[in-house]
């Protein structure tokens, strides 16, 4: 029997993929995941270190409360991964600090 | 042509729905705007388009209420009716007695903002998650159980292969199962709280045999999942080094202590935690509504103290998607009948009041069963992070108490910079406060959303 997996579960049949990058690598984004999803399924849970103790910090509240989740996406700082929906070609980083000094 | 009056309806979760649908089939002309890409808010939270879900009820309960929700909706929009701002975010409203301003940004860039003008406005802003700190409960991976809902639905991915669902309160239950539906292998799911307790109110339980039911289909599907439940147990501290790798789950005794030796470590790569939730209720304190304990006060019509403002939904209290669904519906009848000078017709909305009475009486019992664990913040360790946002830790707060006096959260956050963060003390308002040994106090935040200097420096703000 093949794994259950969230996709399987909803039958979903999605449209074509695209990919992004994040920190200069390629990755695979199927449409209409927001950004920390896509890097959930990329097997990256960690995209910013804090300013003091330099942590490792991912998605918490998954619907952009907390503000954990912040990246720098084509440029932008300081946007919550779990609202900003990845778009083709996106240039994603991660974020150091206030994400103005990097 | 004469215009009917118009509502602005801020969130479109079942409270903000049922509102919509009861007020636009009564004439009123409602311009619905949400910060999410769909509609359905918390509960009926969609899958993004473009992942093509064919059978999303499959992550969904109470799946014929959404689709009656959602048609409703689309058929209004059709009629011209209904106006859906998605992606809207609401940072303000303002104004008085039928003339309102509601100012959102567009997300997700969030660098524009628009007005919304509108006779009468309704806050169905829904509620977020509350957690408490324990050792490592910053660590990648740890997320909170509702969050862990959120990605899955909406998302369709997972937080990790093995994950434990802990804290307490009725939301670790779906989320437990949604999780092993999907194919997460769930370790454990501990609560902290004793079911035993529920005993004690037997006649409230007893005239609700729907929310039994609901816990015992739950209990059966996570049994089949082969899914340990651990009652008055708690996660003690979460382990790893760049990530979640163990969790340590001990149980308590009835005083809240730690059982000596019975800590157990259990490997997972995620953990899904919560201990209850708080409604959001920034946009009724810019309007200057009265809060009644921390969320916003009501009349049996859903009516602010603030002629003109409704609340509905988890705004006014935590409750669960029915009661969002009694009290936006009786929130739509008052505002059409209102807007129109008369009082709502008797027995409109007899069926929803009594549905929202009985709610209230469950989740009142459901609160006090559920509350967070005696004794908690005494296993927060001195350097545990309290304000996940300005990395204060508990020493910090506990120096400010007990080293330099003080006696309040807002005294506490002075002296620490706890809740002066990004987040502006959501996150750590419940945990500043339990550790300051008082009970939380709402923070006066002077917007719902942080907001672009840019867009304050250009007001007033362009039509949708
Ligand atoms: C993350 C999370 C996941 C949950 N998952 C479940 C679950 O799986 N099962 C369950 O039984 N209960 C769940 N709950 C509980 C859930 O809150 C209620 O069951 C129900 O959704 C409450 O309905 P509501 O209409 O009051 O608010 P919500 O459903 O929370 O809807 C509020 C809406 O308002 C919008 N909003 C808030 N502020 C603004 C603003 N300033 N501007 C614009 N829009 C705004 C939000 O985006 C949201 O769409 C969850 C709660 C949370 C926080
Ligand atoms: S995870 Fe909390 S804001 Fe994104």
């Amino acid at each position: 029997m093949r794994p259950r997996t969230p996709a399987r579960l909803v039958r979903a049949r999605p449209e074509p993929s695209f990919t992004v990058t994040f920190d200069g690598r390629e990755i695979t984004v199927l449409p209409g995941r927001t950004i920390a999803a896509a890097l959930w399924s990329a097997g990256v849970v960690s995209w910013r270190t804090t300013r003091d103790r330099g942590e490792p910090r991912g998605v918490f509240c998954g619907i952009g409360v907390c503000f954990d989740c912040l990246l720098t996406v084509n440029g932008r700082p300081n946007q919550r991964a779990c609202l900003v929906r990845a778009e083709p070609g996106d240039v994603i980083r991660t974020q150091e600090g206030t994400g103005h000094d990097d | 042509m004469t215009e009917r009056p118009g509502l602005v309806v801020i969130g479109a979760g079942p409270a903000g729905l049922a509102a919509t649908l009861a007020a636009a089939a009564r004439g009123v002309r409602v311009t619905l705007v949400d910060a999410a890409p769909e509609a359905g808010g918390q509960f009926h939270r969609q899958p993004g388009a473009g992942l093509g879900a064919r059978r999303t009820r499959a992550l969904h309960h109470g799946w014929r209420t959404w689709e009656r929700l959602r048609d409703g909706l689309a058929a209004h929009i059709a009629a011209g009716r209904v106006t859906h701002l998605a992606d809207h975010h609401v940072w303000c409203v303002e104004g008085a007695r039928g003339a309102f301003t509601a100012h959102a940004l567009l997300g997700p860039g969030q660098e524009e903002s628009v007005a919304v003008r509108a006779d009468a406005v309704l806050l169905a802003t829904g509620g977020y998650e509350k957690v408490l700190p324990f050792p490592g409960w910053t660590l990648p991976g740890v997320v909170t159980a509702g969050g862990a809902q959120a990605m899955l639905k909406g998302g369709l991915v997972l937080p990790g292969r093995t994950a434990v669902v802990a804290g307490t309160g009725p939301l670790l239950l779906p989320v437990a199962v949604g999780l092993a539906d999907a194919g997460a292998k769930v370790a454990a799911l501990v609560e902290s709280a004793d079911p035993r307790a529920f005993v004690r109110h037997a006649r409230v339980l007893a005239a609700h045999p729907d929310k039994l039911a609901e816990g015992a289909r739950y209990a059966a599907r996570l049994a089949r999942h082969r899914v340990g439940v651990h009652v008055r147990h708690t996660v003690v501290a979460a382990h790893g080094t760049g990530r979640l790798d163990a969790v340590t789950v001990a149980a308590l005794d009835a005083d809240g202590r730690v059982r000596d030796g019975s800590e157990r470590r259990i490997p997972c790569d995620s953990l899904a935690v919560g201990h209850g939730m708080l409604p959001h209720t920034d946009l009724a304190e810019t309007l200057g509504c009265r809060l009644d304990g921390t969320g916003v006060a009501v009349d049996d019509e859903q009516r602010t103290d603030v002629p003109g403002v409704w609340a509905a939904g988890e705004t006014t209290g935590i409750g669960g998607a029915a009661l969002s669904l009694a009290e936006g519906r009786i929130a739509g009848l008052s505002v059409a009948a209102r807007l129109d000078s008369r009082a709502p017709e008797p027995g409109s909305y007899a069926e929803a009041a009594g549905a929202r009475a009985g709610l209230r009486e469950f989740f009142a019992v459901v609160d006090r069963v559920c509350a967070p664990p005696a004794r908690w913040t005494e296993r927060v360790g001195d350097d545990t992070q309290v304000c996940r946002c300005e990395e204060v830790s508990a020493a910090a707060v506990r120096e400010a108490v007990d080293g330099l006096g003080a006696g309040d959260v807002r005294t506490v956050k002075l002296l620490t910079r706890a809740g002066m963060g990004w987040c502006q003390g959501r996150m750590c308002g419940p945990a500043v406060a339990g550790l300051t040994g008082c009970p939380p106090t709402p923070a006066r935040r002077p917007f719902a959303r942080p907001v672009p200097l840019g867009v304050l420096a250009r007001e007033p703000d362009a039509s949708p």
